[in-house]
């Protein structure tokens, strides 16, 4: 069996574990135990993935492997890595573990709680995993379909709305894609589903001018693109703390993964053709997420506007095409994953006390729970880009690349995209010296205790992982830069 | 000198240590800890500049040595950041300066701020700082500097902002941050367009001012200026930004809301010279390819210095005071950037610059820390407050008249030469800015010795409620009296030694008339202020009277902090923020949820075809059958 099968297992293996768990200590264990697993497992991809090119193994993807699934259409089960694709396994692993810790309490149904967790992830780890374009499809729709559930069922809120919304909203654009997978596969010679391979073709340039557009949409719903991200306020604001931990973090970037991976990488001329339009569109996704933040007063909207800036910008840098913006918006994927699931398990954790989530509600509360107040000011410095922390240096690779493209359009969008860095530290401060500084608005907040053992946990690994990118970024960007080099060098051949 | 990473690598572990172990250490054990690592740095530091500056140079000229190196991020096959070391003589008399005035404040601080709650966060957010502000100085390249410059405004944020509590010091803290991030806005544009063309970050490569690195500049224009024009103009905004040159000044007065010990560290001494630092630094491209921006700097310069030395005569808040003259002092400074020339005895104005950083840094810290023993005594920042305290604080206040003599410019106080130097190269620039300086200069006279005389003279002290002033401890003294010995002598320095435009030897000269001039007019600005507030007398009220709008409107610092609250709460909340969110809610996502009410619509109106009822099956049967019969007959 390939070795990279296993994270799609593992979650499978504890969904019947839980199955069989009796109480709730059982079910915590058999999910932490899970999550743990998953986590070490991504430890040992990396290291085994850095071994292998270190070695000297420079074919696209590591780790192959193949087994036919449906001859009729040549569907296959193929698995292989890169380093964007480990990046992101490391990144799933870590929200995973987190997530799990920060539902340490959920109620109700604990049990059905996780094994909707667990089947969302496993479709998650097939999604990186795979590469084979209906397998692809298949593990994306795995991703999303507990999502309704999840928010239906555990949520806060206009929960149902939410669910529907944005359940509706995500599925439109998986019908997109279904149309644009089905039109690669034909335009290509349909005789392969094959990441690989159809790349090695040539799809005809006008049919790509179709289907660039239906998959780049349809992909960027999920990466929260203007005007197709409203489903994120509303979902967000209505998740359970782990869900919105996992959607935020890691679900919005399987959005950014399959633009760059399918709509660019197989239809280079319709991208370098298309990419104003929706250049135009995720520069203003970055400005616009970033000033209806400023306007919120539920923290989860401010969150959920900030993941549409900051998502903004992993699409905006895709589009740049080079290969320093495209490894900052993988950097970028990286460190917003990590810092608004950091954002979100806080939030979670100040909601399950104040019960309130309205910052004019709140007030003090550094005082009543420095823990809590301590590592939401950290959250709140990586999402405003200090540096030593994870913003920063993905920002930073963004502009840095978004600025070599010399053209008018590019450098007055960067310019604009790069504006948003103040605005951001607008937005964040004011949220900080509201809830955190100054008197306790409510007196009854007086008696509020700090964070438990599991939420610690939680809160400690995501901060960990957060200044281990943001201060050591050089292992990790250049492992994904050499991946995309040869991505670029496509590109470029299109041109 | 690999040593040299050791000043950047123990106040960073001090920090993550102290801000672990937080209150789970008593208040004593963290503030030795940090004292006694700042001690160590201090030692390392002045351990540094002793062997640069007497190794370094070579055949008259101080060399660029890189002590070390690593590259910490690789953009492309051109750009990367290093993280680096870089000794040069401006840095190593950075490092000389920031350690001093730590160790100073940290000293201080252990009884200033004895029993105040967060006493370790305290202490541990000086580390924070000190490790910022030293890898600022000895960057080794733009973006490492770039990198710091935002780590310090961190620090300076969280300092600000220590009494959290606190309203004021919240949005002192927020102000502070957000007018400083909009300057770095145009910091790092300037970066993007520097690194853009000249394809390096490195601080080596820049200033070397090889014509073939900055080639391919040429013939690109913007809006009438070249590119590296509106890149350069573009990093000092940065630069102003740090430093609080006007407009963007606003921040610097509301952050005294800190403790004053951080006012005298970061506000007075180190992160506001950053400014001018960046600008010496890449002072070669400058006075190189863009002379203009040079200049502008210079303008810059002396309208923020004229302009809060107007605003600091008429303050009451004693902190607001020296605030105030920070600002202008810092201005003095960047004029002297702007109107010097490069290379010899021409570089008059850089030397003059640097040297004027340095003596300011050891006479303003000695006057916030002064001030800072006097809010220890009376409880209050109001000068209403004060008067006569000259017989219960004796050491701070001849170690405060100390300070006020050396920034007005009374030889020998170190004040004296470095501001001399100033004004000569200004002068020599254009006689019209020369005027303006020298007049800048009597009315810092002026201000300070009203400052001086208002707290330690007039009025008879009023105690209230059995309370009297006395004297600080020795942990606070003892600053205060290092300082004051540093501030007499340090004039006599012969800074040009060390430090000048292009490493080279540069022989300080005394201009007679220069000197005279500005002595006379320093002379005229106490003389003034003594008459009017050494005794209590009628005499300022009535000069207040007489200058009524121009009074008032200087006492609200000509409105600009209006002007701020205007833009940000009118324009962004208002005007920007608030349509973009509604236009969110209601167009965005009313299309979204108006498709979707359509769709339900829609199904309601037709759900009806299945309604099971065979008279209506037939009806719609028949329907179909003559429509196409019509259409078969009639095509």
């Amino acid at each position: 069996m390939n070795f990279l099968s296993i994270f799609v297992i593992i979650p499978l293996i504890t969904l019947l574990a839980l199955y069989a768990a009796r109480n709730r200590k059982q079910i915590n264990l058999i999910a932490a135990t899970g999550a743990t697993l998953l986590l070490i497992l991504s430890g040992i991809l990396t290291y085994l993935y850095l071994h292998e090119r270190a070695m000297g193994n420079d074919s696209l993807m590591l780790f192959r492997a193949d087994i036919l699934w449906y001859a009729p259409f040549n569907i296959y089960y193929s698995v292989g890595v890169d380093g964007v694709s480990v990046a992101m396994l490391i990144l799933t692993s870590i929200i995973m573990f987190t997530g799990v810790f920060a539902s340490w309490r959920i109620d109700p149904l604990p049990k059905e709680f996780f094994l909707w967790f667990f089947l969302l992830s496993s479709g998650v780890y097939g999604f990186f995993i795979t590469i084979d374009l209906f397998s692809m499809f298949m593990f994306y729709e795995i991703a999303l379909i507990p999502m309704y559930l999840l928010i239906g069922i555990w949520g806060t809120g206009r929960k149902e709305y939410s669910a529907m919304k944005l359940t509706l909203m995500l599925m439109g654009g998986s019908a997109l894609l279904l149309v644009s997978i089905l039109g690669i596969y034909y335009f290509s010679g349909g005789d392969t589903m094959n990441l690989l391979e159809i790349a090695q073709r040539h799809i005809p340039v006008e049919v790509q001018r179709y289907l660039f557009p239906l998959t780049f949409m349809g992909f960027g719903v999920l990466g929260a693109l203007f005007p197709f991200h409203t489903w994120s306020p509303d979902g967000h604001a209505s998740a359970p703390t782990a869900v919105s931990m996992l959607h935020a973090g890691v679900l919005m970037k399987l959005g950014g993964y399959g633009a760059f991976r399918v709509a660019i990488y197989l239809m280079p001329e319709a991208a370098h053709e298309q990419a104003w339009i929706f250049l135009i569109l995720t520069g203003i996704s970055v400005i616009y997420g970033a000033f209806s933040a400023v306007v919120q007063t539920d923290l989860k909207y401010i969150n959920a506007y900030s993941s549409v800036s900051h998502c903004g910008l992993v699409l905006f840098a895709i589009l740049m095409m080079n290969e320093t913006a495209m490894t900052g918006a993988v950097m970028q994927m990286l460190s917003h994953g990590l810092m608004t699931a950091l954002f979100f398990a806080l939030i979670g954790m100040i909601y399950g006390r104040t019960h309130t989530r309205l910052i004019t509600e709140m007030g003090g509360l550094m005082k009543i729970m420095p823990f809590l107040g301590v590592s939401y000011v950290i959250a709140g410095l990586a999402s405003l880009g200090l540096p030593g922390l994870s913003g920063f240096v993905a920002e930073m690779t963004i502009f840095v690349g978004a600025f070599q493209e010399s053209d008018t359009l590019h450098r007055i969008l960067t310019i604009v995209a790069v504006t948003s860095i103040v605005i951001t530290a607008v937005y964040i401060l004011r949220v900080v010296g509201k809830i955190l500084y100054g008197k306790v608005q409510n007196p009854q907040h007086e008696t509020l205790s700090d964070a438990t053992w599991w939420e610690r946990i939680s809160v400690v690994t995501l901060i960990i992982a957060i200044v281990a990118l943001g201060s050591l970024p050089l292992w990790i960007s250049d492992m994904i830069q050499n991946s995309i080099m040869p991505i670029v060098g496509k590109l470029m051949a299109a041109l | 000198m690999e040593y040299t990473l050791y000043i950047l690598i123990l106040p960073l572990l001090s920090f993550v240590v102290l801000g672990l172990m937080d209150t789970k250490w008593k208040p004593v054990v963290a503030g030795t800890v940090g004292t006694a690592i700042l001690t160590i740095v201090a030692a390392l530091s002045y351990y540094t500049a002793w062997e640069y500056f007497s190794t370094a140079n070579l055949n008259g000229t101080y060399q660029k040595i890189i002590a070390f190196n690593t590259v910490w991020v690789q953009f492309n096959e051109h750009l990367h950041i290093d993280m680096g070391i870089l000794l040069d003589p401006i840095s190593v008399m950075m490092l000389v300066v920031i350690s001093t005035v730590s160790l100073m404040v940290h000293i201080y601080s252990l009884a200033y701020m004895k029993g105040e709650r967060g006493f370790e966060r305290y202490y541990a957010f000086l580390s924070l700082f000190s490790f910022a502000m030293l890898g600022l100085v000895v960057s080794t390249n733009i973006f490492q500097m770039y990198m710091f410059w935002e780590m310090v405004g961190l620090s300076s944020y969280l300092l600000i902002g220590f009494y959290y509590t606190k309203p004021e010091a919240v949005a002192a803290s927020k102000k502070a941050f957000i007018v400083t991030r909009f300057a770095d806005l145009g910091f790092l544009i300037g970066i993007l367009i520097l690194s853009y063309y000249t394809k390096t970050f490195d601080f080596g490569i820049l200033t070397s001012c090889d014509a073939n690195v900055f080639a391919s500049f040429s013939g690109v224009t913007f809006m009438g200026a070249s590119a590296l024009s509106w890149a350069m103009a573009l990093i000092f905004i940065g630069g102003a930004g740090k430093s609080a040159m006007f407009p963007l000044h606003i921040w610097l007065p509301d952050a005294m809301e800190g403790p004053t010990p951080v006012s005298a560290l970061i506000h007075a001494a180190t992160m506001v010279v950053a400014g001018v630092f960046l600008v010496a630094r890449l002072f070669p491209i400058y006075i190189t390819f863009t002379p203009e921006v040079l200049h502008g700097i210079a303008y810059v310069g002396a309208f923020t210095s004229l302009f809060a030395a107007v605003i600091a005569i008429v303050q009451t808040d004693i902190k607001r005071v020296l605030a105030f003259s920070t600002i202008s002092q810092i201005g003095f400074m960047m004029v002297a950037l702007g109107v010097s020339g490069y290379g010899g005895q021409a570089g008059t104005g850089y030397m003059a610059s640097m040297f004027h950083l340095f003596t300011h840094a050891m006479f303003k810290a000695l006057l916030f820390l002064g001030a800072g023993s006097i809010i220890h005594a009376v409880h209050s920042n109001e000068m209403t407050q004060m008067g006569g305290l000259k017989k219960f604080l004796p050491v701070t206040r001849w170690t405060f008249l100390i300070a006020c003599l050396a920034i007005a410019g009374i030889p020998p106080f170190s004040g004296f030469f470095s501001k001399d130097e100033i004004l000569a190269a200004t002068m020599h620039f254009s006689p019209g800015l020369g005027v303006i300086m020298t007049f800048t200069a009597g009315l810092t006279a002026f201000y300070m010795f009203r400052l001086y005389y208002r707290i330690f003279h007039g009025k008879k002290y009023q105690t209230t409620n059995g309370h009297t002033p006395h004297e600080s401890p020795v942990a606070m003294t003892l600053p205060l009296v290092f300082l004051g010995v540093v501030t007499i002598f340090a004039g006599f320095i012969p800074f040009g030694k060390f430090v000048s435009s292009d490493g080279g030897y540069y022989h300080i000269h005394i201009d007679p008339t220069i000197a005279t001039i500005s002595v006379v007019v320093a002379l005229a600005g106490i003389g003034l202020a003594t008459w009017l507030y050494r005794k209590e007398n009628d005499a300022s009220a009535a000069v207040a009277r007489k200058f009524n709008t121009i009074y008032r409107a200087a006492y609200h610092r000509f409105y600009i902090d209006e002007l701020y609250l205007f833009i940000t709460k009118k324009i962004i909340f208002k005007r920007i923020s608030s349509p973009v969110a509604w236009f969110d809610r209601h167009i965005v996502d009313g299309t979204m949820n108006g498709l979707a009410s359509v769709t339900q619509w829609v199904s309601l109106k037709i759900k009806g075809f299945q309604s099971g009822k065979i008279q209506h099956y037939a009806f719609v049967i028949l329907l179909g059958t003559l429509i196409i019969a019509a259409i078969v007959i009639f095509i």
